[in-house]
């Protein structure tokens, strides 16, 4: 096994980054916590998880003002050469406001903050981040937002099908597509053309123990260390 | 100067409170409604030294940070 550095990003209003230092040293890596006003990202990450919570309160829309926190550009630089990012959550609102991933994330459809288990059925399973897992698996990985609601225009979707930039859909517990959100094609998560850069809505590191009511959050992250 | 910057969601893109709003107008009935879309005004105060400028600054903010153009359109108005 590669034992990995993964960079954890911590905004103010960042709440799930020890959740996630949690899971990726129970998987046996190296964490670290960087605080958004870092310049550059610590030496030989192999990782970059931007992870759950309310950055900037979520004030004019969920990780419209991260974006422009000084870390980002570091990331956003080691993505440009490859380098592997997970955002969960608010960290997959972040990436689509810089761009790094196509799309949007609005505010979900019945207005609600969704925080229960929900079933996600893996669409692609070729790429660094869930190859442990196989196509058309179900897991049962926890949700909390209130935007979530994934919208990408008919050419944007597309060109992602094409790709095979879909990643994840929320479905009922036999597999079928389920209305969790309004999220364009039941969308809970979706990678980059070059397939470095990955989002989700969904909480694998809150997925991490049996008596937690779910460990399916272990199979998805151990992709990273045989990527 | 003030600028007044509205930012609302794109026609065809569903603005789910537009839609909680206008079923809770029809409930009440006001049933002459046809649509409603929620959006947010944005008030700035700047310095600048002509209408133009202001108005091209304004613009570059709006599209840098203000709206999120993936799934919103804006409006501009400039005044003294």
């Amino acid at each position: 096994m590669k034992k990995l550095t993964v960079s954890i990003l911590q905004f103010p209003g960042t709440n799930c980054e020890y959740d996630t230092v949690y899971a990726l040293k129970k998987l046996g890596h190296k964490t670290h916590i960087v605080w958004h006003k870092e310049e550059t990202l610590p030496e030989k990450t192999d990782l970059v998880i931007i992870p759950g919570g309310f950055s900037y309160g979520d004030y004019l829309r969920s990780g419209s003002i991260a974006r422009f926190s000084p870390v980002i550009k570091a990331v956003k630089q080691y993505a440009d050469k490859g380098g592997l990012v997970l955002g969960i959550c608010n960290g997959f609102q972040i990436l689509t406001e810089m761009g790094l991933l196509p799309g949007a994330l609005k505010r979900n459809n019945n207005l609600h903050f969704i925080s229960k288990h929900q079933t996600v059925k893996v669409i692609n399973s070729n790429n660094a981040f869930l190859n442990q897992c196989s196509k058309d698996e179900i897991l049962n990985i926890p949700v909390a937002h209130a935007d979530g609601n994934y919208y990408i225009d008919d050419w944007g979707l597309e060109e992602m099908e094409r790709n095979g930039q879909i990643l994840l859909r929320y479905c009922d517990i036999e597999g079928s597509p389920t209305v969790l959100n309004g999220s364009v094609e039941q969308i809970a998560g979706i990678c980059n053309s070059e397939k470095n850069v990955f989002g989700l809505m969904p909480h694998p590191e809150r997925a991490m123990e049996f008596v937690l009511g779910s460990e399916d959050g272990v199979r998805m992250l151990k992709g990273f260390q045989n990527a | 100067m003030k600028a007044i910057v509205n930012v609302y969601l794109k026609e065809g893109v569903l603005d789910p409170q537009g839609k909680a709003a206008h079923h809770a107008l029809g409930s009440l009935g006001f049933d002459t409604v046809t649509d409603v879309r929620i959006g947010k005004q944005i008030i700035l105060k700047l310095e600048a030294k002509d209408r133009a400028t202001a108005e091209a600054e304004v613009k570059e903010m709006t599209e840098t940070l203000l709206a999120n153009t993936v799934i919103e359109d804006y409006s501009i108005e400039i005044s003294e």
